[in-house]
């Protein structure tokens, strides 16, 4: 079954296009990593199949779904850095987030609700820290609590945000043994990475991004020397241009589809 | 009055174009609300220089408010370097507890008996009317600081306010800088507290610099058209609240300066609301005019005929309500088409120009699909939308970088590209 | 009997300030309170020339509404006009509040509002407007009112809490559940606008801020948990009320600006106190 599809896929940041026509997809049970260099639309990419970010035209599906319709088999990791991690919340409160449903704000979660969450501690090692606030943990502890929220949400489906981005030795080496479990359960996680040089290793599909899709598919179709120079040797001179154009017009290109 | 109501507008206007011309700094560094702060925390100085100097002579009461306002700054940066305070709730808690200080004093000194207390609550919201022709000379004297600080170190300045991380990397004095443009501001600010008063002030710094950013991109003519508009609606208010008798002047001025900036908001020429609706419903008519064209010159491509009536361009085309008029207007008052009866064809022109829109339109279908990988199939859209935009020097890159190409994707005849080989 | 009712109005509006605040604080919103303090100006005069009296709640609701229509016109010029976001606060508040204050000065006559009472309110004066079933004196009308805005402000945090930890802690998160973000933030600033314009009377437009803003901050420094950090909010709120009538009475001065001194002599003894802690435990590191 296909787990994530991306069809004509254009989403603007700031009015500027970061992904251009996109179009790939993704078999379930498959780790996959999102890589491209700097500002290749890698966080776009991931804000667009969350339905955060609206796509200027094309869609993103998920088991052949909109996002919308299949929000409880999704999980999601953002970037770390996007929170305050001085708000006064202990790694338990973070976690239950995980619980959390847009339909069941107001009731009460159930005991079997906080039995995920605990268990989801205990699978990213962070259950001792249970009580701790979230300030004073390091950056690989506050990225386990993170995995550990999405875990929490059960899903099908996990979208992660460079989690591997500032984290020691000890935390990679648990988050990695988690996402390994977690294929071996038949889920789907795609993550933006940032490292080439461990992207081989953990990865079993890769989608490679400059702004454009370079190359999507099983990592050793997509990782050849000649897709790495594509993608990483520098930006595509006419299209940024043209996104610079596009970002100048300062209104939408397409209010008026053509029909012909 | 006369005399005398003449130096109060001249001290106002001083006390305006200073203010405002030290606000466009704390509005690049997107620091006005700290312009807030400040102003509410100058009261305590007002009112403890009261009470030591014993009299309401701005000459006595101004370095009070120049020192609480300082440390009103240093305030804020204790908070946040000695705790996870955010820099916004600093601001806030400085600028309240500071302003109870302030009140509490102010009420004391009503309740007790010290000689001419009475209207030293013109501070708060202002009353240029109190000004002495002697208070003028200290607000010449500021001004003359104000002015030639900047103009000393303009260039530090202005490198600091655009690009503060650039500017520490190579070696500017940051520090002095920032020290520089805060003693700048709480002198400003301190100025106003006669003419505007210190719950009002803050407009005067963030306000004028705000409307000063829609006219103009350069920081030598943002200031001074900043201090322009500072000048004016401080005069301005001052002879608006001078007709009505116990009238704040404070208000009056900031009534102003609001609709002077909210005019420029909305009507400043290209980034003004008012304009850049306009440039769109341009770009619109442009679309469509060059989808017209492009429609014209597909027809003729195919051979049908050169003349359509609207009809059959309706056949072709779907337009909305009067839209297929407006373009056809606008396209024959342009000479692009021209008209016998009721059928329309294209001109000499006119097909220059729509083999233009045609050709770009391939060319970028050609660009996705070679250089972006993108199927054949899926490039037509992204195409529909960009063959609008795409500048000649844009265009003539894409010939060069596709090597002058002759057929699109889908083998159809990229029109004129031999023509523009050089 | 007169100062305990000053300390209640006093309690009571510091409680339900504090603990909307410390949701502005975590969503760093505290000088959008400071906007919407302001801005509620204009429509708590109009609604008092036209009630001629201050306790109508119809009335109020419709002043509240500024609090609501000044955050839409933050978003508007900075979205529409593309101001940057310090700015169209700082321009939209400081007009709406012009606007008040004249409005203030044009009628002062008219309505029972003055300068005065837009600086710091006139919360000795809460005693007066006593509420009467028949006979009965029910103690003062603002107390009844402030106590079931009050009421609300808990209800409200009660139910809707997991929403606004949420919306307040990572709203990218929340808007991957299907979380509508905007709509918590625009029924917070509703119930900011609603309490503010309540506490108009007590404290005045101005020093509002402080009672939204300072305890819920000294309770930030000391809290690991949000449920921590409303109490500790209740705490410092009600001191500040306590000892802020205490020493305006000591200093015969404004009660309510002497409750915002209060409050900011809390803070900056929970601040000093920390970091004379975080010394000694580096010193005691070192030494060991």
């Amino acid at each position: 079954m296909i787990a994530f599809e991306a069809h004509n896929l254009t989403v603007s940041y700031d009015k500027q296009p970061v992904l251009w026509d996109i179009d790939f997809e993704i078999p379930e049970g498959k780790l996959v990593g999102i890589i491209g260099p700097n500002g290749s639309g890698k966080t776009t990419l991931i804000k667009a199949a969350m339905g955060i970010l609206e796509a200027d035209s094309g869609f993103v599906k998920i088991f052949e779904k909109s996002p919308d319709e299949i929000r409880e088999r999704m999980g999601y990791v953002p970037q770390r850095q996007s929170v305050d991690w001085d708000f006064p919340a202990t790694v338990m409160d973070i976690t239950m987030m995980g619980r959390y449903r847009k339909g069941k704000l107001f009731g009460r979660l159930s005991k079997a609700d906080r039995e995920i969450a605990v268990d989801s501690l205990k699978r990213v090692g962070m259950y001792d820290f249970r009580d701790r606030q979230i300030s004073e943990l390091s950056g690989g502890q506050q990225q386990r609590v993170f995995i550990a929220r999405s875990l929490a949400q059960q899903a099908d489906i996990y979208l992660m945000d460079e989690p591997f981005v500032g984290i020691d030795a000890a935390s990679e080496e648990s988050i990695l043994n988690i996402l390994r479990e977690m294929r071996s359960a038949g889920k789907t996680v795609i993550m933006v990475h940032h490292d080439l040089h461990t992207a081989l290793e953990f990865f079993d599909w890769v989608v490679l991004l400059n702004t454009r899709l370079v190359a999507a598919g099983s990592k050793d179709e997509v990782l050849t020397e000649e897709n790495l120079r594509t993608a990483y040797g520098g930006k595509l001179n006419v299209l940024s241009r043209i996104a610079d154009l596009v970002k100048r017009q300062e209104y939408p290109l397409r209010e008026e589809d053509s029909k012909e | 009055m006369g005399a005398n109501f003449t130096w109060v507008m001249i001290g106002c206007a001083l006390i305006g174009a200073g203010a405002s011309a030290v606000g466009v700094f704390s509005f690049l560094r997107k620091q006005a609300l700290v312009g807030d702060a400040i102003a509410h925390s100058l009261l305590p100085g007002v009112a403890l220089a009261f009470i030591i100097g014993g009299e309401k002579s701005i000459w006595v009461l101004f370095p009070g408010a120049f020192i609480a306002g300082w440390l009103s700054i240093l305030s804020i940066e204790f908070i946040t370097k000695s705790s996870k305070i955010k820099p916004d709730t600093a601001i806030a808690i400085v600028l309240t507890v500071f302003f109870g200080i302030g009140i509490v004093m102010l009420t004391h000194i009503q309740q007790s008996s010290y000689g001419n207390q009475s209207g030293l609550e013109d501070f708060l919201f202002g009353k240029a009317a109190a000004m002495l022709p002697s208070d003028i000379a200290l607000f010449a004297i500021v001004d003359l600081v104000l002015i030639s600080s900047i103009a000393l170190t303009y260039p530090y300045l202005k490198l600091y306010s655009f690009d503060p991380e650039y500017s520490r990397a190579i070696g500017l004095p940051v520090r002095f800088i920032q020290f520089t443009l805060s003693s700048l501001t709480v002198l400003a600010v301190a100025s106003g507290i006669q003419a505007v008063g210190v719950v009002l002030m803050s407009a005067l710094i963030i306000t004028p610099a705000a409307a000063a950013r829609f006219f103009t991109s350069r920081l030598s003519q943002m200031i001074i058209l900043a201090m322009l508009i500072g000048l004016v609606s401080a005069v301005g208010g001052v002879y608006i609240s001078s007709l009505a008798f116990k009238m704040p002047t404070g208000p009056w001025v900031v009534m102003i300066l609001s609709i002077l900036a909210i005019s420029a908001f909305v009507f400043a020429p290209s980034k003004g609301m008012v304009s850049r609706y306009n440039k769109r419903k341009e770009h619109q008519l442009k679309v469509r005019s060059e989808n017209l064209l492009k429609l014209f010159f597909k027809l003729e491509e195919k051979g049908e005929s050169n003349h359509f009536s609207r009809t059959e361009l309706l056949n072709h085309r779907k337009f909305e309500g009067r839209d297929l008029e407006t373009i056809l207007k606008s396209l024959l008052g342009k000479r692009l088409l021209a008209r016998s009866q009721d059928s329309f064809s294209l001109t000499e022109e006119g097909r220059e120009e729509a083999t233009r829109v045609v050709r770009i339109h391939r060319l970028w279908e050609l660009y996705l699909n070679k250089r972006m990988s993108i199927a054949a199939d899926h490039v037509h859209h992204d195409a529909e939308a960009i063959e609008h935009i795409i500048t000649p020097e844009l265009e003539q890159e894409l010939l060069k970088d596709l090597g002058y190409p002759e057929l699109d994707p889908h083998k159809q005849e990229i029109p004129g590209t031999k023509n523009l080989k050089p | 009997m007169n100062d305990f009712w000053i300390i209640l109005e006093g309690s009571l509006v510091a409680v339900s300030c504090g603990l909307l605040g410390a949701y502005l604080i975590l969503r760093k919103m505290a000088m959008v309170g400071d906007a919407i303090s302001h801005a509620v100006l204009p429509g708590i005069v109009i609604a008092y020339l036209v009630a001629q009296s201050r306790s109508s709640i119809l009335l109020l609701l419709g002043a509240a509404l500024f609090g609501l229509l000044s955050t839409f016109l933050i978003e508007i010029l900075a979205k529409k006009a593309r101001i940057q976001s310090d700015a169209s606060i700082g321009i939209t508040f400081t007009w709406l509040f012009a606007i008040g204050v004249i409005l203030v000065s044009l009628y002062s006559g008219n309505a029972d509002i003055d300068q005065d009472c837009v600086l710091y309110g006139d919360i000795a004066f809460v005693p007066l407007d006593t509420l009467f079933l028949g006979e009965r004196d029910l103690g003062p009308t603002p107390i009844w009112l402030q106590g079931f805005n009050l009421f609300l402000v808990i209800a409200m945090i009660r139910i809707g809490y997991r929403g606004f930890l949420i919306t307040s802690f990572d709203p990218s998160f929340s808007s991957g559940l299907g979380i509508k973000t905007d709509t918590w933030h625009y029924v917070l600033m509703g119930a900011v606008s609603f309490t503010v314009v309540l506490s108009f009377n007590a404290v005045g437009a101005i020093l509002v801020v402080a009672f939204l803003v300072v305890p819920p901050a000294t309770a930030y420094l000391l809290s690991n948990q949000l449920q921590t950090m409303m109490i500790y909010t209740v705490i410092f709120g009600v001191l500040s009320a306590l000892i802020g009538f205490y020493l305006a009475t000591w200093w015969s001065a404004s009660i309510s600006g002497a409750m915002a001194v209060a409050s900011g002599i809390l803070f900056l003894g929970v601040l000093v106190y920390q970091k004379l802690l975080r010394k000694r435990k580096k010193f005691l590191a070192i030494t060991n």
